[in-house]
C-alpha cells in the first residue's frame, strides 16, 4: 500500500479525518523551514505540503505569495527543495510528501529529470496548479506512469459535468477546494462542503480532502466530519510571516507546533 | 527551418490551443470552465452575422475605423531608401489599438450575458479602453493596475475613474503589470460566475490569443486594401513593436501567408540587451509558463520570472504573444529591438517632421524603421504600425528630451 492510502487507512481505523498541513519549502529560511516540517510531524500532521515557491503563484492569495517572495530571496530553489524533501524523508520515513507548486520551475528543470529526483527524493505525490487535465501530457501522465500520485484539484466550478474530467487521472486523493477564490481569503462554508462531498463521493472512490478557507480548530473539526482529511495552508504561512515581521523566529516552530497539534486534535470524530 | 501548418501560417491555433509549443490553458482548475465557455461563445460569436455586424458598427461610429494609412513623406525622405506609410490607429478612439480588441470583447460579454467586467493594465491604455466599452455598455469596469503605475499614470487612472471604472492598485509581487494580471486572474477565480475579463494583448490561456489577434487583424485587413488603393500593390516590409504583442499581431496577421513580405516586431532594448534592464522576451528570454500560456518569457534559469524594463509601460512585459514565440521559432516573422535612447529620438523626430506625436511604443517601432529603410531601394514601401499616440508620455519623456537637448 502507498504511503497516501496507508495514511487515510490508518486514519479511518481510528475514526480521524486526515490533517494535511501546507509551508512553503524555504520560508522563512531552509533550516528554520525543516525544523517548522519536524514541528509539524511531531505535532499530529498526518501529511505535509510542501510548496514549491514560484514568483507569479496566480491561485494563490497574499500569505502564500509573500511565503514564496521571502524563500526565492532567502535562495530557495526547485533543487533546494527536492534535497529538502529527500532530507525530510531520511527523517520520516512513513508521512506523505506532497510537493505542491506551479508548472514553469519544473518545466525549467526538465519534466523527466524533475519525475526522478522527485521519486528519489521520496515524493509521494504532486499538486500542479496550472497544469488541468487538458495539459496532461505536459507532466501527469509520465508522473503517474512512473508512480507519483498526480493529486488533482476539484473547484465549486468544477462539480458539474465536469467533474468526470477532473478524476478521470487523478491519483493519491482528491483535493476539493473549499471556496470560490485563491488561499487564504473566504472561509469556507460547511454546507457546501457537505453537499460538494456527496457530489464527489459519487464520482471517484479515492479519499477526499478539503483545503483553502480553513483556518481555525473549530473549522477544522467541522470538515473533518465530511471530508476523508483537512487541509491548512494559509492560517499557518500567516504565522510564519507574522513571526518574521517581529523578529520572533526562535519561537515559531514551538507556535507553529502548537497550532498544528490543536487542528490534530480537531481530526477525531466524536 | 520555415514549415507551415497546412500550407498556411494563419491557421493556428490547434484545438489545444497550441501554436507550435506556445499557447496552451495553463491555468488553475477554477479558472478552466470559464474560458471553456469563453472559447464555446466566442467561437459562435464569430460565425454569428448579428454580433460581427454589431461590431462593424462599433468600429466605424465609435472607433472611427478605418484608420487612415498615411504616406509619411518627410520622415521617409529623412531616412533616405523605401518609402514609409503609417497606419494611423493612434487615431482611434480612445487614443490607440486597444480599443478595436476591448470593443469586441466587451460585445462578447454582453452576449454571455456578463455585466462585470475584469482588466489589467500597465500604462492605463487597455484600463482606459476597458472603461470606455464599459460606459458605452453599461457594464460594472474593475480594473487591476501595478501600484507603482497607479502613481507614475495618474492621467490614465483619472480616465478610467470619470469613466465610472474602478482601479484597484497592486501592491502583491512586484506592483507591476504582470503582478497586475496575477491579481486580475485572481479576482476572476474568486468571481468566476458574475464576470468576464477582458485581457488587453494576445497573451494568456487559449482562446484570448487567438480572439485578440482575430478582434485586432481589422488592423492588417483594412491595410491590405489602403495599400492597394494607394499604390496598386501590397507592401514589401511591415514594422511594429511589440510588448505582448497585439498591435503587431493585428498588422502581420492577414500578411503571414505573402511570401515577400518581410516582417519586423521589434521589443523594448530597454538600456540594452547586454544588461538586465529591458523588455525583450524573444531576443533575451526562453521559453516558458505563465499566466495560462507556454511563450518565451524573462526568468531566472531556476524559472522564476524577472521583472521587465522599458521607458514604455505599454512594453513592459516579461512575457509575449505565444503566437509570435510560434513565428519566432519557424522564422517567419524578425524579432529585434531598440533601446529606450533610441525611441527617445523617434518620439521627437517624429513629432517635428511629421506633427504626430507617436507613443513610445511605436517609436520602438519607428527606431527599427530608422536602420531598416535606407538599407531598401526607393522603390520599396513599408509599413509602420503607429498603434498610439503619445500625449500620455509628455510627462514623463518631456524631461528626458530637455536633457538630451531635444526640445
Amino acid at each position: 500500500m502507498s504511503r497516501i492510502s496507508q495514511c487515510f487507512a490508518n486514519a479511518a481505523a481510528k475514526n480521524r479525518a486526515v490533517l494535511g498541513v501546507f509551508v512553503t519549502a524555504g520560508d522563512p529560511d531552509e533550516a528554520t523551514s525543516a525544523g517548522l516540517l519536524d514541528s509539524l510531524v511531531e505535532n499530529g500532521a498526518d501529511f505535509i505540503e510542501l510548496g514549491m515557491p514560484f514568483s507569479d503563484p496566480m491561485a494563490d492569495g497574499p500569505a502564500i505569495q509573500a511565503a514564496s517572495l521571502r524563500a526565492i530571496k532567502a535562495g530557495m530553489t526547485l533543487q533546494k527543495t527536492l534535497d529538502m524533501a529527500a532530507a525530510f524523508r531520511a527523517r520520516h520515513p512513513d508521512t506523505p510528501l506532497i510537493l505542491m507548486g506551479y508548472f514553469n520551475p519544473i518545466y525549467i528543470y526538465g519534466q523527466q529529470a524533475f519525475i526522478t529526483a522527485a521519486l528519489a527524493a521520496g515524493v509521494d505525490g504532486l499538486i500542479i496548479v496550472d497544469l488541468p487535465p487538458e495539459e496532461d501530457e505536459e507532466l501527469c501522465d509520465t508522473a503517474s506512469a512512473a508512480g507519483l500520485s498526480f493529486i488533482r484539484l476539484v473547484t465549486p466550478t468544477t462539480l458539474g459535468s465536469r467533474l468526470p474530467v477532473v478524476v478521470k487521472k487523478a491519483g493519491g486523493f482528491v483535493y476539493y477546494v473549499a471556496i470560490a477564490g485563491i488561499t487564504g481569503t473566504k472561509s469556507a462554508a460547511t454546507d457546501s462542503i457537505r453537499s460538494a462531498f456527496k457530489r464527489l463521493r459519487e464520482e471517484t472512490d479515492l479519499p477526499a480532502v478539503a483545503g483553502f478557507g480553513i483556518r481555525s480548530a473549530d473549522q477544522a473539526a467541522e470538515v473533518a466530519g465530511i471530508a476523508d482529511g483537512v487541509v491548512v495552508g494559509s492560517a499557518l504561512v500567516q504565522k510564519i510571516e507574522d513571526a518574521v515581521a517581529s523578529d520572533k523566529r526562535a519561537e515559531l516552530i514551538q507556535e507553529v507546533g502548537t497550532f498544528c497539534a490543536s487542528l490534530s486534535a480537531a481530526m477525531q470524530r466524536s | 527551418m520555415r514549415e507551415k501548418a497546412s500550407n498556411s501560417y494563419r491557421n493556428l491555433p490547434d484545438d489545444k490551443g497550441r501554436f507550435g509549443i506556445h499557447g496552451g490553458r495553463f491555468v488553475a482548475e477554477t479558472l478552466m470552465p470559464l474560458i471553456l465557455e469563453v472559447e464555446k461563445s466566442y467561437y459562435e460569436a464569430r460565425q454569428d452575422q448579428s454580433f460581427l455586424s454589431e461590431l462593424l458598427y462599433y468600429q466605424k461610429h465609435y472607433i472611427g475605423r478605418p484608420s487612415p494609412l498615411y504616406f509619411a513623406q518627410r520622415m521617409s525622405e529623412h531616412f533616405g531608401g523605401a518609402k514609409l506609410y503609417f497606419k494611423r490607429d493612434e487615431l482611434n478612439h480612445t487614443g490607440a489599438h486597444k480599443i478595436n480588441n476591448v470593443l469586441g470583447q466587451a460585445l462578447l460579454a454582453k452576449k454571455m450575458g456578463k455585466k462585470k467586467i475584469i482588466a489589467e493594465t500597465g500604462a492605463g491604455q487597455h484600463g482606459v479602453a476597458t472603461a470606455t466599452a464599459c460606459a458605452l455598455f453599461n457594464l460594472e469596469c474593475e480594473v487591476f493596475m501595478g501600484a507603482e503605475d497607479v502613481r507614475r499614470q495618474k492621467p490614465n487612472v483619472d480616465r478610467m475613474r470619470l469613466l465610472g471604472a474602478k482601479v484597484h492598485p497592486v501592491t502583491s509581487g512586484t506592483s507591476t503589470l504582470k503582478d497586475a494580471m496575477n491579481e486580475a486572474l485572481r479576482y476572476w477565480v474568486a468571481h468566476p460566475d458574475t464576470h468576464f475579463y477582458i485581457i488587453g494583448t494576445v497573451a494568456g490561456p487559449h482562446p484570448y490569443p487567438e480572439m485578440v489577434r482575430d478582434f485586432q487583424s481589422v488592423i492588417g485587413l483594412e491595410t491590405r486594401e489602403q495599400m492597394m488603393e494607394a499604390e496598386g500593390r501590397l507592401p514589401d516590409a511591415l514594422i511594429a513593436c511589440i510588448g505582448g504583442g497585439s498591435n503587431a499581431m493585428g498588422l502581420f496577421h492577414p500578411f503571414l501567408d505573402d511570401e515577400g513580405i518581410d516582417i519586423y516586431g521589434v521589443e523594448a532594448a530597454g538600456h540594452g540587451l547586454d544588461t538586465d534592464k529591458h523588455a525583450a522576451s524573444l531576443t533575451g528570454g526562453s521559453p516558458g509558463v505563465l499566466h495560462g500560456n507556454r511563450t518565451y518569457l524573462l526568468q531566472t534559469d531556476a524559472g522564476q520570472i524577472k521583472d521587465a524594463h522599458s521607458i514604455s509601460a505599454g512594453l513592459d512585459y516579461p512575457g509575449i504573444g505565444p503566437e509570435h514565440s510560434w513565428l519566432h521559432d519557424i522564422g517567419r516573422v524578425n524579432y529585434v529591438s531598440a533601446t529606450d535612447e533610441e525611441a527617445l529620438k523617434m518620439f521627437q523626430l517624429c513629432s517635428r517632421l511629421e506633427g504626430i506625436i507617436p507613443a513610445l511604443e511605436p517609436s520602438h517601432a519607428l527606431a527599427f524603421a530608422a536602420k531598416l529603410l535606407p538599407e531598401m531601394d526607393k522603390d520599396k514601401i513599408v509599413v509602420l504600425n503607429m498603434c498610439g499616440r503619445g500625449d500620455k508620455d509628455l510627462e514623463a519623456v518631456l524631461p528626458l528630451l530637455d536633457e538630451r537637448g531635444l526640445l
